[in-house]
């Protein structure tokens, strides 16, 4: 079954409509990338699914709209991670992470042995357990950036959506954050992820969406969406996709004469 | 150090100088006089000087201390800003232009109940303007604005009121409600406050767990299942209960909502909720500490007691900002 149906969505921020109308599902155990140039609306669309931006027309969340469920509901089923990397004081790396267990626990009331195992393995997956008693305010912007994703996985929801979680990390932490989605995935999970690498992209995700000006420009298996056509179609780039050890690479060299 | 054991070391630190302000005073008795009057009680002038000068001066230190200390905490923790004080929103300014206005106005002389009632409407209008923009947009910089607004609008009106008053002892009085004190209050002050207090502390409490998420940002908090509208109304009218009912009766006494939790913060693990008892109890002691010293500093007269917290707070206030811009946090 379906999990997340998204059916004629819009979203219009200050009266004009930035996303839709689109349609997009996302099934059980599946990685979709979210691809497109800035101000597409990724963001956008990621904040209606997330439930946290009023849309229009259906989405639904394993059958239930998202406009009817309660946000504790919500919390729940579906974890955000915003692109912006806010951390407001200065607590330990821990502490934020923790925080991810919240709509699962009572005010005041300690970690149970399961939140503890669930905020573990959650920062084993992010690399963070030798940052645990850091402070969040004093680690790298990557380091940061790897402690937030550990709490929104340590919300262990169905449904996570991630806003370009990989921006300002190395590539080996590039490459380790889109494993630990898969491995989130083979659990049965689903992620949407929206991404500006193209190859990191292309080579984790079982299936691209790339919006052009609020619209589904391509949808599909990543070789069937990262093609230079559409590359320099929706991104305006000239760029070389070839095929390394089996998977694509992707290469933009310059900027195409075409369309935009 | 641990949270038991922080809130238990606060805890008696505030009781120790609860105790010390029922000790201290001009009428001179001993420590053992003080107290054998304060329980057994009689129609002696100790008895009655305990029980209905010093022990409302205790009382009112113990929970307005609490009061500012925790919606310090609170504020500053539903803003993430560390600059942020229960004076910031402007509750405080409304709540002193509400007793002016009553005082000028010349109604204060009907009860007693009239000059607090005053400062209660004061703070309420201000909590229901604040609201009224707030709900337009749920930015935290909005709030902070309208609150900085208000405050300077609570201000100038104050001051009008101060311009345009026809005898010098109003001036006096005003003077008095704007800088503080917890002088010549009596039990009656004392059951005003309290019940607004323990409501207000009471909302503040519920908002916590928001407080926490909200570490996250707004829209991270939302996405944890937080109600934004509902956090915002637990704080605002909380502050708004427990610091107007506080300026109802002692004046605006000022900084002690901020200092505090800037000094328990390190001791805690800097969660919001984490931060918010012990800096009440923390505000507690700090005003009780500060309400004994403004009675001993010079010896043959008393200060105001918001005097005594402004000399401190006010430096540490500008410290906090240069660190702040330093920090760019």
């Amino acid at each position: 079954m379906t999990r997340l149906l998204a059916r004629d969505l819009t979203v219009s921020l200050g009266g004009s409509p930035v996303v839709g109308p689109l349609s997009l599902r996302l099934e059980p155990g599946e990685v979709v990338g979210l691809l497109g140039p800035n101000g597409a609306g990724k963001s956008t669309l990621l904040r209606a699914l997330a439930g946290l931006a009023p849309h229009g027309g259906s989405a639904t969340l394993d059958g239930t709209p998202l406009a009817q469920m309660s946000d504790a509901a919500r919390a729940l089923r579906i974890a955000y991670l915003p692109q912006a990397r806010t951390v407001g004081w200065a607590v330990a790396v821990e502490r934020l992470v923790e925080l991810g267990r919240i709509p699962w626990r009572r005010f005041g009331s300690a970690l149970s042995e399961t939140d503890r195992a669930i905020v573990a393995e959650a920062m084993r997956l992010m690399d963070v357990g030798p940052l645990a008693r850091r402070l969040a305010t004093e680690i790298s912007g990557g380091e940061q950036a790897r402690a937030l994703a550990a709490r929104v996985i340590a919300q262990d929801t169905p449904v996570l959506l991630a806003d370009e979680p990989a921006a300002g990390l190395d590539p080996a932490h590039q490459i380790a954050m889109m494993a630990a989605f898969r491995s989130l995935a083979a659990k049965g999970r689903s992620v949407i992820v929206s991404l500006h690498d193209l190859t990191l992209a292309a080579r984790w995700c079982d299936r691209l969406v790339m919006l052009d000006a609020g619209k589904v420009a391509a949808e599909g298996a990543p070789a069937e969406v990262v093609t230079p056509a559409l590359l320099g179609q929706v991104f305006g780039v000239e760029a070389v996709v070839s095929t390394v050890g089996g998977a694509l690479a992707v290469a933009p060299i310059g900027l195409s004469g075409g369309p935009r | 150090m641990s949270r038991a054991a922080l809130i238990l070391l606060l805890g008696a630190a505030a009781l120790l100088f609860f105790v010390l302000s029922l000790l201290t005073g001009p009428a001179g008795y001993g420590p053992a006089e003080s107290l054998r009057a304060l329980f057994s009680g009689g129609d002696g002038a100790a008895a009655i000087i305990l029980r209905e000068i010093r022990l409302p001066r205790a009382l009112l230190g113990l929970a307005i201390g609490l009061a500012l200390g925790a919606g310090g905490a609170a504020l500053q923790g539903f803003l993430r800003n560390p600059l942020a004080e229960p004076g910031l929103i402007g509750v405080s300014a409304s709540a002193s232009l509400g007793a002016v206005a009553v005082f000028y106005s010349g109604l204060a002389g009907a009860s007693i109940y009239v000059l607090p009632a005053g400062a209660l409407f004061g703070a309420a209008c201000s909590v229901i303007v604040l609201l009224a923009i707030a709900a337009r947009s749920g930015s935290t910089l909005t709030l902070i604005l309208a609150g900085v607004a208000l405050s300077s609008l609570a201000g100038a009106l104050t001051s009008l009121a101060l311009n345009l008053s026809p005898n010098p002892f109003a001036s006096y009085e005003i003077i008095f409600w704007l800088l503080g004190s917890l002088k010549d209050r009596s039990m009656t002050h004392v059951w005003i406050a309290l019940p607004l207090i323990a409501a207000g502390l009471l909302l503040m409490f519920m908002s916590l767990r928001a407080l926490d998420a909200l570490t996250l940002g707004e829209e991270a908090a939302a996405s944890l299942g937080v109600d934004l509208r509902l956090t915002r109304l637990l704080v605002v009218a909380g502050v708004a209960l427990s610091v107007g009912a506080a300026t109802a009766v002692a004046g605006a006494i000022g900084f002690v909502g901020l200092v505090v939790p800037h000094l328990v913060r390190p001791l805690t693990d800097r969660m919001p909720g984490s931060v918010f008892l012990p800096s009440a109890l923390g505000g507690s002691a700090l005003l009780l500490a500060a309400d004994v010293a403004s009675r001993i500093v010079i010896p043959s007269r008393e200060i105001n007691v918001g005097v005594l917290t402004a000399l401190i707070g006010a430096p540490f206030f500008l410290w906090l900002v240069m660190r702040t811009r330093r920090e760019a946090l």
